[in-house]
């Protein structure tokens, strides 16, 4: 049998994606990033044996190097296994641990146009993560919290950074926290809807990455976008998966190299 | 550090370097010129010469400018394409582009200039103000220009640490703003005539023009052979031809473009490149690029794509237009070395059709596959009109990446996973 594995080596997490020559889903694990991300890929590649794999993610170059994976952008991989698990998918969202993109796709599932932040973490995982901390949340509290609340306050600084100090002015002047927390759902929903509208984004979304799991996010994304919106169950293994069906595609070996350097 | 290295600490000295500093700087250019340059395959020979002027940038080329002082001559510095470097040559001065492609001593730079100023703006204060650049303080006059706000608002600090005359280039391209444009070389002539000592004559200037077309039909040359499939040079080193033929002497670099021109013209003939004839064809267009700035190049060739064309300061926007030699008298000259200027379509203009056009002609006479726009972080004329560009190459088909980006390194993660997608999106 031959095995295909896909790995996402993001910020956040490690994901790992097995599949057989049919496609079939083998197993999927995702491990958290840590202070290693080298030794945590070197662990999870080493759970099952494989014949091919594809590396995406931040760290998709090291791989390369550490056990000679193929690599694969994440846009790529995200539209390859998006579009696989749901057929009628025309967009995808995935707002990760440090950054956020939105991928438009043509009818035969390939990327069409894509946008993603460059240098900041605004909008991301990473910005919820540090507003849950100022306004005393974990993550997972946030997003119930922001639904708790009967409206939300406007926040105006997409700035992880200015945002944070924006949050304190706000607990210090009495603001109820879970309208605090809705208000920077909305604002992150706003900016994503807007990024949506630049790739020329329609039909079903589908919304992945580690803040799909988020309800609050989940909740506004889908009430302001126009057409259907669906949460992958794994909504993690996207990339990954993603990544094992470019493996298993007969033009992926050698086909994504980057020039030798060395 | 070679003897002839060591010789030249005392000529950094006389222009006023700060040795320590300098030596940091060029200590670092060298090493990002090879980690970007002396990896690539299959270069041609010919790029063995800018190798070498790489290697004595702020050395040979800055004693042949001394020398040339000691004779007489005027170094006049610049930092754009609309300064007419004929008139310079003409009253034998020797142009330079002065230093801008580098961070360099910004926590001085931003006690005067606002954190949020463009990254060239920045550079060429801090180089000023770090004391390492040797073409700016070799320089006898520098020459500024009315194209964006923040430049000429800088060249008002700028010039009160270096002699600076600045021209007025209008905005518009009506035929009143040619008649300002046109004063504006009379003048221009006027300082350079004080400046130099010298007097502008039809013959000193019909030689200089006919010299520095020389010097821009050579480059075409180089950039036609982008043409071909596979490529027969990489985007990096046709970059660095173009950014060099700012500083270098005139006869002598057009002899050395002609060389390389040849040498692709005969790989072309052998269907010899230096990467896959199914490598992305991409044309950068945007902002400047000055050396050492050749992070978009790099990014785009180490991830598998192949740049085939810059629509650029430092590219088409320098060499794509001749001034007419057919005129005989001083002021025809002069009248046609003011339309060819007036003619480069940067984005300062208003409204700016020109560059557009420019941009998809170049991108459909070079086939490629996508267009990366590029713009400095803060230019507000590229940001802008970066949207403009996008909207027409979408209507011909013809797919973008906007990047907009300065001269660190903070964001080359995210650059590099943008192109490569961008690339594989493409292919």
């Amino acid at each position: 049998m031959t095995v295909a594995l896909g790995i996402d080596i993001g910020s956040r997490s490690i994901d790992a994606v097995w599949l057989d020559e049919d496609g079939t889903v083998l197993d999927a694990v995702v491990r958290d990033t840590g202070w290693e991300p080298a030794a945590v890929a070197g662990e999870l590649v080493a759970l099952h044996r494989f014949d091919r794999v594809v590396a995406t993610g931040y760290g998709r170059h090291h791989a390369r190097e550490a056990f000679g994976s193929d690599v694969l952008t994440e846009i790529t991989a995200y539209a390859l296994g998006a579009r696989a698990l749901f057929p009628d998918a025309r967009c995808v969202l995935d707002i990760g641990g440090q950054d956020t993109k939105v991928i438009s796709l043509n009818e035969r599932g390939g990327v069409a146009d894509f946008e993603m932040n460059d240098k900041c973490s605004a909008g991301t995982g990473k910005f919820l993560e540090v507003m849950a901390r100022a306004l005393g949340y974990t993550v997972e509290q946030l997003g119930p919290a922001a639904l708790d609340a009967d409206a939300g306050v406007r926040i105006s600084s997409m700035c992880t950074v200015f945002a944070e100090s924006e949050v304190t002015g706000l607990v210090h002047r009495g603001e109820d926290r879970r309208r605090i927390s809705l208000g920077l759902h909305e604002s992150i929903a706003t900016r994503t809807m807007g990024s949506l509208k630049r790739v020329g984004a329609r039909g079903p979304l589908v919304f992945a990455g580690g803040v799909a799991k988020n309800p609050a996010m989940v909740a506004l994304v889908t009430g302001a976008y126009a057409g259907d919106v669906i949460v992958p169950e794994e909504s993690q293994t996207v990339g990954a998966y993603g990544a094992a069906l470019h493996a298993r595609s007969p033009v992926a070996a050698g086909a994504s190299g980057r020039a030798d350097k060395e | 550090m070679s003897d002839t290295a060591t010789d030249y600490r005392q000529m950094w000295a006389d222009l006023g370097l700060n040795l320590e500093a300098h030596d940091m700087l060029l200590g670092a250019v060298g090493q990002m010129y090879g980690a970007a340059y002396m990896s690539q395959k299959d270069r041609p020979e010919g790029m063995s010469y800018f190798d070498f002027v790489i290697s004595e940038i702020h050395g040979l080329r800055i004693k042949e400018l001394r020398d040339h002082q000691a004779a007489g001559g005027k170094i006049i510095g610049t930092f754009c394409v609309y300064v007419p470097e004929e008139i310079i040559r003409a009253l034998g001065g020797q142009a330079v582009g002065l230093c801008a492609g580098a961070e360099w001593a910004y926590d001085e730079v931003e006690q005067i200039l606002p954190r949020n100023t463009c990254a060239l703006i920045k550079s060429f204060m801090g180089f000023k103000m770090g004391q390492v650049c040797p073409y700016v303080e070799a320089a006898d006059l520098v020459i500024g220009e009315t194209t964006c706000d923040g430049k000429k608002k800088a060249y008002e600090l700028f010039g009160e640490m270096k002699p600076t005359y600045i021209m007025e280039l209008p905005q518009m391209k009506r035929p009143d703003d040619m008649v300002l444009w046109r004063g504006e070389i009379d003048r221009f002539v006027a300082k350079l005539e004080e400046v130099t000592g010298h007097k502008l004559t039809a013959e000193n200037l019909s030689l200089a023009i006919k010299e520095v077309n020389d010097k821009r039909r050579a480059l075409q040359r180089l950039n036609a052979a982008r043409k071909a499939s596979p490529v027969p040079i990489s985007g990096k080193d046709a970059l660095l031809a173009v950014q060099v033929a700012f500083y270098d002497d005139v006869p002598r670099y057009t002899e050395m473009v002609n060389k390389i021109a040849d040498e692709l013209e005969a790989r072309i003939a052998e269907g010899k490149g230096v990467a896959p004839a199914d490598a992305p064809r991409i044309m950068v267009t945007g902002s400047p690029m000055s050396i050492p700035n050749w992070k978009v190049h790099d990014t785009i060739e180490t991830a598998g794509g192949i740049v085939v064309g810059e629509e650029l300061c430092t590219g088409s926007r320098y060499y794509a237009k001749l001034v007419d030699e057919s005129a005989d008298t001083l002021e025809g000259m002069l009248d046609d070395i003011a339309e060819k200027y007036l003619d480069i379509n940067c984005a300062c203009f208003t409204p700016n059709p020109g560059r557009i056009e420019d941009v998809i002609a170049m991108a459909k006479d070079l086939k490629v596959d996508g267009i990366l726009h590029y713009a400095l972080q803060f230019c507000a004329p590229y940001t802008i009109e970066a949207y403009s560009v996008e909207k027409a190459a979408t209507e011909a088909g013809i797919p973008v990446l906007r990047v907009d980006t300065d001269y660190s390194m903070e964001d080359i993660g995210q650059l590099s996973t943008r192109v490569e997608a961008f690339l594989e999106m493409v292919k």
